[in-house]
């Protein structure tokens, strides 16, 4: 939802805390059941986390989350996905200039970042998406990356 | 006579490679000019709506003399167009040094690194990597955005194929294409304060060379141009600034409110309202503008966008000067001997 989307960015240092602190366990917890169930419960964890993120974030479920390194401003929200923004088109009331109700995605990512104990990562350069990734689950991602196969 | 023997006898086929001096990644003239201390003036041809070679041209000719390089645009606006491969490919022939302009809207990553080795294989010695405008504003709104790269990672590709000699899954190219790498930059829209962050990200992915949406607020490239010399780009990076010649009170309003990322003071705007002729005022400002970037430490040149007033693009840079008596290299009569011999 676009409100609480903006919610999340004006909150981006409690959420970058909350991520901080819990990402650690869940990706813990997932690679257990990673361990234990194979894919057998991707399904269903895909669908946690698309419906939590979806909720906070408008997550569009690229597969190769950036939250963390964009301001907790989903950048898939972009009219053009862009993944280093903004593009040179940001309206003067800093809106997008493809859909001008909407705040710039990284607009909002950059004023998110400013709050974050670790916003420089936006500063990072990210290379484009895998496509494969689209509709998967970023949480299983790094689960099985920690474990060392994908 | 052969063409051949034409050369022999009068020198290089202006088409030909020239040879790549030590320190660059390319052969081209664009490179040339901005390593040698001088300032460049670039500008960009309108591709013609239109199948005939003989019409880019004419376009290019109006440049002769006055700039350094020439920006083929790649569907500017989201309006379709001749391509800019194609008018780059007919410009190289004549021995013009294009920029091509290559937007990620309507190509995935399979067909643009195609592209750019068939650029470099055209003779195509710089590109401009641009994330481009979206479908919707253009004139065919119902076509598929592709938007598989963003302006960033197709920096970032390009360096891939050029100095790792590789497309990005891995595979080896016999020759890597050897392009100077440009970007845009555009510090007269929000969010202002990072609006150097997201240069030095283009400067990280491998810009070269950037230039700039159009520039009427000259403080706001001064501070601009301060903080990025203060993160050390203007030493890794040439800055060419736009500058936009403005037809009337009215074009200017159009351009501000219409195009987003359009910044113009409301000072030009009332003194183009109050000039007995604005089209001249327009040209006048224009001038004014080109001096006064160039006094700015760290700018290395100017990019002159004169959409549908290109024929003034002489006038104006020579009355602004900024090329210190240096004439750009423009074609000669060999231009039009490319019939073969019959013998």
């Amino acid at each position: 939802m676009y409100r609480v989307r903006l919610w999340s960015v004006r909150h981006s240092r409690q959420l970058e805390w909350i991520y901080g602190t819990f990402n650690p366990l869940l990706v813990k917890l997932l690679r257990g059941t990673v361990k234990l169930f194979g894919t057998r419960l991707d399904k269903p964890i895909t669908k946690v986390e698309a419906v939590a993120k979806g909720f906070f974030f408008d997550c569009k479920m690229c597969g190769d989350c950036a939250l963390s390194k964009t301001g907790m401003s989903c950048p898939m929200n972009c009219p053009k996905t862009i993944r280093n923004g903004p593009c040179g088109g940001v309206r003067e009331n800093g809106h997008c200039e493809v859909k001008p109700e909407m705040r710039c995605v990284w607009v909002a990512a950059w004023d998110g970042a400013s709050r974050m104990k670790g916003g420089d990562a936006i500063k990072s350069v990210n290379f484009a998406v895998d496509n494969r990734g689209k509709g998967t689950s970023s949480w299983l991602k790094m689960a099985r990356e920690e474990l060392g196969h994908d | 006579m052969t063409e051949r023997a034409v050369i022999d006898a009068e020198g290089l086929n202006p088409g030909d490679p020239l040879p790549r001096l030590p320190d660059h990644v390319s052969h081209g003239r664009f490179e040339r000019v901005l390593r040698a201390g001088h300032f460049a003036v670039s500008t960009e041809i309108a591709p013609p709506d239109s199948a005939d070679p003989e019409e880019v041209l004419r376009r290019a000719s109006l440049f002769d003399g006055y700039v350094d390089a020439i920006n083929a645009t790649d569907g500017s606006g989201a309006n379709c167009h001749m391509s800019s491969l194609g008018v780059c490919a007919l410009l190289t022939r004549e021995g013009y040094s294009p920029i091509i302009q290559v937007s990620c809207r309507d190509r995935n990553r399979i067909a643009i690194q195609g592209d750019l080795l068939g650029a470099a294989a055209l003779g195509v010695c710089s590109v401009l990597c641009l994330s481009g405008d979206d479908v919707s504003v253009g004139d065919h709104p119902e076509a598929k955005p592709v938007f598989d790269f963003d302006s960033v990672s197709l920096l970032q590709t390009v360096r891939t194929l050029r100095d790792e000699s590789r497309f990005l899954s891995g595979r080896q190219l016999d020759l890597p294409p050897r392009l100077f790498l440009g970007a845009s930059i555009n510090p007269f829209a929000p969010p202002y304060a990072n609006r150097v962050d997201q240069f030095a990200k283009k400067v990280a992915a491998g810009a070269q060379f950037v230039q700039s949406q159009y520039c009427f607020d000259v403080d706001m490239a001064r501070e601009f141009m301060a903080r990025s010399r203060d993160l050390g780009l203007t030493e890794q990076c040439y800055v060419l600034m736009g500058v936009g010649v403005l037809a009337s009170a009215k074009t200017a309003k159009w351009l501000k409110s219409a195009i987003p990322g359009v910044h113009i003071p409301d000072a030009i705007i009332k003194r183009l309202e109050q000039a007995e002729k604005p089209k001249a005022e327009g040209r006048r400002i224009a001038v004014e503008l080109m001096q006064q970037l160039a006094e700015i430490e760290g700018i290395s040149g100017i990019h002159v966008m004169a959409y549908k007033q290109e024929e003034w693009i002489g006038e104006i840079v020579t009355q602004s000067g900024v090329l210190q008596g240096r004439k750009p290299w423009a074609p000669t009569h060999l231009t039009h001997i490319k019939q073969p011999a019959s013998a």
